[in-house]
């Protein structure tokens, strides 16, 4: 009797033993969560840097933004990406007013930095501007040394005394990883250097007068694959310090590079998600298709 | 689910490629499997051997395809569905490859089974678990070659039949061990088979677990068929 029994639990011994390792049979909480990694970023838990409200852009009769509606979260980096034409860099330059330079063109909607909306009357340019810096696609340095280039904004606003300015230069070459390349040339002409160098120091003269927002529209489309990747790594480095935004044609550098994605198309965004969900399981099915190579 | 053509057709012609060797590796597997519970059921020495000895075909088929998806990943670095799938057909192969492998593993029990016989009931209900896990391969490829998630969720959920046929199995081979010590040897081997099976159950809902993260984007691995279901309730 007392055999038997025995052997009965012997057997459901042997039976727990394999139900643990039939997975079917792990609970879920037995799955410790800080294992899992979560890299999903979330836009709830973002503080806003700039938010824009059912914005609209015309050039002319021209509608080239529709309701666009947008929250850039502060010191993230933040793409947009879409076809030629999408409205991508005319959205990114609303951001600090540069299409103001060209006629014809109406706002509706509204823009807020901070509190503050870009198109009010009382926004001066030239300070809004200050804090949102831009970065182009052909880089453009001034026809000055080096260290000229990257002491300009700092002497526009007035600033003389020498060791600022040699403290501001070498902290904005440092910041744009072009201080050990140049730090022995500082007085040379701009021009000399190569395209990705120019690139880096037009970056650090934005970054020198201490921007909050930084603006590059297509910033390595010029360049060639490792200046490209050099970029790549300065916007990494510069995001602890500056909201980014970003616009390229170049969706895996999109992919690489920013936080949140925003996906824009015939001037209408269609999908802003989290870079990891929008490039591996995006919402929309419009997304998919471009991201995939799937559009045209 | 309906996929659109790339722009780039060369792209396409790449991935309807690998997701043929797919579908061509998976034939082999089943037919391999097939043969195995064949061999063991009816005690078929040649056939037991046969597929001993082609066991070699799908380890060869799973490089060739790890081949072909690192390829895609560093010329076209895909995005979205087309990641999910190379993804998807990355992991498939790996479970199909260990199918292989526990094919083989009751092919070799079979040779061992066939000098000595186990009890009859053994046989009855081997060859009903048999059938399940064919099956279960079987449709886990369809729901692959199709695209369905819904037939993927339908062919996991049988996972665990596969689990109570086991159970049973041990518990009829335990009995007629302690009636019969001389037979522990051949009871030992036959329980081999039964978790075999029982492996193979699982690397299909593996394989139809990458079908479901491949269609609706849905990491369904390490829950249960309960929270899988309401995972994908909205879709189904």
């Amino acid at each position: 009797m007392l055999q038997n029994s025995t052997k009965a639990s012997d057997i459901n011994n042997m039976n727990s033993v394999d139900d643990n390792n039939g997975r079917h049979n792990v609970p879920t909480h037995a799955i410790d969560p800080s294992v899992i990694h979560k890299h999903e970023a979330s836009l709830k838990d973002e503080e806003i840097c700039i938010e824009v409200n059912a914005f609209n852009f015309f050039y002319g009769a021209n509608q080239a933004l529709k309701d666009i509606n947008l929250k850039i979260p502060q010191k993230r980096v933040t793409a947009f990406i879409g076809p030629s034409g999408c409205g991508k860099s005319t959205l990114l330059r609303c951001f600090n007013r540069m299409n103001d330079l060209i006629d014809n063109v109406r706002v509706e909607g509204k823009m807020i930095l901070h509190g503050q909306d870009i198109f009010d009357k009382s926004v001066n340019v030239s300070d809004l501007r200050r804090r949102i810096g831009m970065v182009f696609q052909k880089p453009n340095p001034f026809p000055k040394s080096i260290y000229e280039n990257v002491a300009y904004g700092l002497r526009i606003q007035g600033v003389k005394n020498r060791h600022i300015l040699d403290e501001a230069v070498e902290n904005s070459l440092k910041h744009a990883a072009l201080w050990d390349e140049v730090k022995d040339r500082l007085d040379d002409n701009a021009m000399g250097l190569s395209g990705g160098q120019q690139q880096r120091l037009v970056i650090a003269r934005a970054i020198a007068i201490e921007p909050e927002v930084l603006l590059l529209d297509e910033p390595a489309s010029a360049l060639d694959p490792i200046s490209t990747l050099k970029i790549e790594e300065l916007i990494y480095q510069l995001k602890s310090d500056y909201t980014i935004v970003i616009v390229t044609h170049n969706m895996q550098q999109a992919a690489r590079v920013s936080d949140y994605t925003a996906y824009m198309y015939l001037g209408e965004l269609i999908e802003f998600n989290d870079t990891a969900k929008l490039f591996t399981n995006p919402k929309e099915k419009m997304t998919e298709d471009y991201i995939t190579g799937r559009m045209g | 689910m309906n996929i659109q053509k790339h722009i780039s057709k060369e792209y396409d012609n790449e991935l309807e490629t690998v997701r043929s060797h797919v579908m061509e590796m998976g034939g082999i597997v089943e037919n391999q499997l097939t043969g195995a519970i064949t061999a063991l059921v009816e005690s078929d020495i040649e056939l037991a051997e046969k597929i001993v000895k082609t066991e070699y075909k799908v380890n060869l088929q799973e490089v060739s395809i790890d081949e072909q998806c690192i390829r895609i990943l560093a010329k076209r670095q895909p995005a979205a569905v087309d990641l999910r799938l190379i993804m998807a057909v990355i992991k498939t192969i790996t479970d199909l490859e260990r199918i292989g492998d526990e094919a083989q593993k009751i092919a070799k029990k079979a040779i061992y089974l066939s000098e000595s016989q186990a009890p009859k009931a053994y046989y009855i209900s081997i060859k009903a678990m048999g059938s399940l896990v064919v099956n279960m391969v079987h449709d886990s490829l369809n729901a692959f070659a199709r695209m369905d998630s819904k037939e993927a969720f339908i062919v996991a959920s049988r996972e665990p039949e596969s689990d109570e046929q086991y159970v049973a199995i041990l518990r009829q081979l335990i009995t007629y061990m302690m009636e019969d010590p001389r037979s522990i040897s051949t009871s030992i081997d036959a329980i081999w088979t039964a978790r075999a099976m029982e492996r193979i159950a699982d690397h299909a809902r593996n394989i139809c677990e990458y079908v479901i993260y491949f269609v609706e984007g849905k990491d369904v691995r390490h829950i249960t068929i309960e929270e899988m279901e309401k995972e994908l309730s909205e879709k189904l």
